[in-house]
């Protein structure tokens, strides 16, 4: 969790992440934003995360993505 | 027929009430057939377009759905006698027999629209007897995104393959969009409808508006610009600035008109339609331009063609591979990758013709562009204050708003090399003069017409800003007295009525997003 906290402090280092639950609805992370932060886990985690994955469901908060990352592992 | 002829108003008024008098199990099919009339006084022959497009779309599906059911019938029977690996690869397997008939739903349908409107572009000459039916571009991106989304889950594929047909060709949205998604427009068009005087009243003020915008500003600007535009060795200079401005605003009028029509008349059928635009001239970069402009197309590229492209294996792959030696710097890359070829696409999209495509890669440097100097804009706006300023943002608004009056530009001319010449003579020739001097007023506008578009634009301004401050500006008038509200609205349709050009000689032009 801490490292994908990084990732996403990196990109938007003013956003409180930890308690921001509404990434996408309040449009905080737009697609550019999606699209780095894909690559950016795909180097992390050696997961893939396709186009059907990004629904605000799994981009809305970084507990939702960590969950994504968890299942895709397992799936893995 | 012209949403704004005589022979649509007609149509409609004749549609509406049978539409409340009928069944309301039977609404959807009457949507039908009024939809294939529609489609029919354009041209008959088009319509078999629509009927393959909406049969080959709802066949890949339902055999999407079909897969679906035996993988998910066969591993409930027997999850507990196979191993987790032998399910995975069941499901891999099935996976890869879903993919293979959603791809050919796309190649099926893409190869139509290829053969209709750019086999020319591609090849010189046009295929004999094969013409583009209207709306080909809007319904064959709205199919298609159906066919994908229910290959992703998450949309059910539909079973009766005339709902289909009527999704596909649903006639106030047929031609010009917007570009629905099946969970958004589905939920209401096969629903049935309860007469509500709400909705026709609504409806009816919302479609008074887009005729005020398409008769009164539009097609009032649309002869000046034809002929600036017919000859560029001709029209020069100051000609063009004005272009410049009075095409963007016949291009907002006319589009977000059209679809002011499309919204309303759904309304008054009690079906919803996703709304295209959000005050789009009001935008401070061009990004946020492209999420207020012609929204339900950004967001068909960014589902259908962005996410996957940059998330697909080559991109992610060549990003890893620069990501070796550039290190974070090239953290961008599938980002800039995959917006390339969803500009190009978009461009491709709007027309079959370098001019599109050129506006396209233009949009798509200028965005990567900003997106590249962001960094160095957040250290700006941090060390100077003034750069946080009311005035910094009408500097930036203004700045927005020259840009996309240069890009609509692309839209006018034949070729980009009269685009360019065009947009140079502003810097290069000096005949200002021909702006106060009476020439301008030779062009097809009296002065008389020049003020009208000036006041239309200004109530089209006061309009969005009220909608701004207010919200919703029907319901903002709905609460006003009785007395207030139908001197608003009577004024409108009296306007529209003398002003709008429903006199003699009526002639209004096609809309201008119908031929893309």
């Amino acid at each position: 969790m801490e490292k994908l906290l990084e990732i996403l402090r990196d990109l938007h280092p003013d956003v409180d992440f930890e308690n921001e639950t509404g990434l996408i609805d309040n449009m905080i992370l737009d697609s550019f934003d999606i699209v780095t932060l894909i690559s950016e886990i795909s180097e992390n985690y050696d997961v893939t995360i396709s186009a059907e994955h990004i629904v605000p469901e799994n981009f809305n908060s970084v507990q939702a993505l960590y969950e994504l990352i968890k299942k895709l592992e397992d799936e893995d | 027929m012209l949403f704004t002829s005589y022979s649509f108003i007609g149509f409609i008024l004749l549609l509406v009430p049978v539409y409340y008098l009928i069944p309301r199990n039977r609404q959807w099919w009457l949507l039908l057939f009024a939809s294939c009339l529609f489609y029919c006084t354009f041209d008959p022959s088009y319509l078999i377009y629509v009927c393959l497009t909406a049969l080959t779309v709802w066949g890949c599906a339902m055999m999407i759905r079909m897969d679906q059911k035996t993988q998910d019938d066969y591993l409930k029977e027997r999850k507990e006698e196979i191993s987790k690996e032998v399910q995975k690869a069941y499901k891999a397997q099935h996976k890869k027999i879903r993919e293979m008939w959603m791809i050919l739903g796309v190649l099926i349908n893409l190869g139509i629209l290829v053969l209709v409107k750019y086999y020319s572009f591609f090849f010189g000459h046009g295929i004999k007897g094969l013409g583009a039916p209207l709306g080909i571009s809007f319904y064959t991106l709205q199919a298609l995104g159906y066919l994908i989304d229910v290959k992703r889950g998450t949309v059910d594929a539909e079973r009766n393959p005339l709902k289909m047909m009527l999704f596909i060709s649903f006639f106030p949205q047929v031609i010009q969009g917007p570009i629905s998604r099946f969970k958004d427009l589905s939920e209401t068009l096969f629903s049935e409808h309860e007469f509500e005087w709400k909705n026709i009243s609504f409806g009816f003020q919302r479609v008074l508006w887009g005729f005020f915008k398409k008769l009164i500003i539009a097609d009032r600007i649309a002869p000046v610009v034809n002929t600036i535009v017919s000859d560029v060795s001709k029209y020069r200079g100051a000609y063009i600035t004005a272009v410049l401005v009075l095409y963007s605003l016949e291009l907002y009028a006319d589009f977000t008109g059209g679809i002011d029509v499309t919204i309303g008349i759904s309304q008054m059928l009690g079906v919803r339609v996703t709304e295209n635009f959000d005050m789009p001239y009001f935008s401070t970069s061009l990004k946020e331009y492209w999420r207020r402009w012609h929204i339900t197309m950004s967001q068909w590229f960014r589902e259908f063609v962005f996410y996957p492209v940059s998330t697909s294996k080559p991109i992610q792959g060549i990003s890893k591979f620069i990501r070796k030696r550039l290190g974070n710097k090239g953290k961008k890359i599938p980002v800039y990758l995959s917006s390339f070829i969803v500009w190009l696409l978009t461009g491709l999209w709007h027309g079959a013709s370098w001019t599109f495509i050129v506006w396209g890669l233009l949009n798509w440097f200028i965005l990567m562009v900003s997106e590249e100097l962001e960094p160095v804009a957040a250290k700006f706006h941090e060390k100077y204050a003034w750069s946080n300023t009311k005035w910094y943002k009408v500097f930036t608004w203004l700045r927005t708003l020259l840009l996309i009056f240069v890009l609509n530009l692309f839209d006018c001319y034949r070729t980009v090399g009269e685009t360019f010449s065009a947009l140079w003579s502003i810097l290069a020739t000096a005949n200002a003069k021909v702006l106060f001097n009476g020439e301008i007023l030779k062009l097809g506008m009296s002065g008389l017409d020049y003020f009208v578009i000036l006041a239309g634009a200004g109530i089209l301004f006061a309009v969005s800003y009220l909608q701004t401050k207010k919200g919703s500006v029907r319901e903002f008038i709905a609460a006003k007295p009785y007395p207030v509200r139908f001197a608003i609205w009577f004024v409108l349709f009296i306007t529209v009525l003398l002003v709008g050009a429903y006199g003699i000689g009526y002639d209004a032009s096609q809309f201008i997003y119908n031929r893309f």
